[in-house]
């Protein structure tokens, strides 16, 4: 089974969340479940899931009892956590949550790393060109 | 008239004809499968009024429940057996549905008649629904699903609007990397349960 994340909220308080795609009900629809990131047993359309390469060893229609052993075993929410993938998703979160103060603070830590840049560049620079003359 | 709603529900309605004096009367009942209370109601004395010498001024209803899923959870064929009237006559049909649920099935097959035969729901008439096997399943559509290494991709996959990036200079790709696997590993497993098991 194929481990992946809801993308959109059509079941709007369980999206983003880590599903394991259980068995395929037609070519439209999946039986997922998410036992370890608190979604019940459920059908779900296609378009609502964004594979993810994690796979998880359960047979097809296994219980959820199966699919959290197997879910733990392989490490599954530690890994997701590692992926850039997911990274990417809690900054962007993180990014949507900054109140002003802490977009004044990112500001300034920017200004602070672009200027070490741009000494560090100005010297190369300038010694390329005295390497020119 | 009916069936705009998101999922049909099920109702086992149990109605009489009106006792005159201190006669027995006989008790019907019957499963409907409606969008809401007032319309199953409805049908009830539709259906009752085709079958039997009872109206709903001369009958009444004695119990109504909505009857919920029995297992959610679990992935099921439906056949059910319909009757629906074309435009030059009427037909039985029997059609196949994989769902979770009863309700979704007849759902599903409501849809389903409107898409392929034009047919309205007040032209339906729902004569049986079961769960069928596996094995017993007649429709190549619902019999492909039978796979316990079932694999496809999704081609051409267009993604929900996303409001960021509602005019781009350059068309989307739909290459996504999906592809649809189910249990490819079969380590941990070592019996393969039987497709479509019955309730």
């Amino acid at each position: 089974a194929v481990v992946s994340t809801q993308s959109t909220g059509a079941h709007g308080d369980d999206k983003g969340k880590l599903v394991a795609i259980v068995d395929v009900i037609d070519q439209n629809r999946a039986l997922v479940d998410g036992p370890c990131s608190g979604v019940g047993r459920k059908d779900i359309n296609f378009k609502a899931l964004h594979l993810t390469p994690f796979t998880i060893p359960i047979a097809h229609s296994a219980r959820s009892g199966a699919v959290r052993k197997a879910w733990e075993k392989a490490e599954v929410t530690k890994k997701w956590s590692e992926s850039t993938w997911a990274k990417k998703l809690a900054s962007r979160e993180k990014r949507s949550q900054l109140s002003d103060f802490d977009r004044f603070k990112l500001m300034k830590a920017k200004q602070a790393r672009n200027r070490i840049i741009n000494i560090e560049f100005g010297k190369l620079r300038n010694a390329a060109r005295k390497a020119k003359k | 008239m009916k069936f705009k709603c998101a999922e049909l529900k099920e109702y086992e309605i149990v109605g009489r004809p009106l006792a005159k004096n201190d006669e027995k009367m006989p008790v019907y009942k019957m499963t409907i499968f409606a969008p809401d209370e007032i319309v199953a109601k409805s049908r009830f004395w539709y259906f009752l009024r085709q079958l039997k010498k009872v109206r709903k001024v001369n009958g009444e209803i004695l119990r109504q429940t909505e009857m919920s899923n029995t297992s959610p959870t679990k992935i099921k064929n439906f056949g059910i057996w319909v009757r629906y009237d074309s435009r030059s006559g009427s037909h039985n049909m029997y059609r196949e549905y994989r769902d979770v649920s009863r309700t979704g099935a007849i759902t599903q097959c409501y849809r389903d008649m409107a898409a392929r035969h034009r047919a309205r729901p007040h032209s339906i008439q729902i004569m049986k629904i079961e769960i069928v096997k596996a094995a017993d399943t007649k429709r190549p559509v619902i019999k492909q699903m039978h796979d316990s290494k079932i694999k496809f991709p999704l081609p051409h996959r267009i993604l929900k609007f996303n409001k960021k990036s509602i005019f781009v200079a350059d068309r989307p790709s739909t290459m996504r990397p999906m592809k649809m696997g189910s249990c490819d590993t079969v380590e941990t497993c070592a019996v393969e349960e039987a497709w479509g098991l019955c309730e």
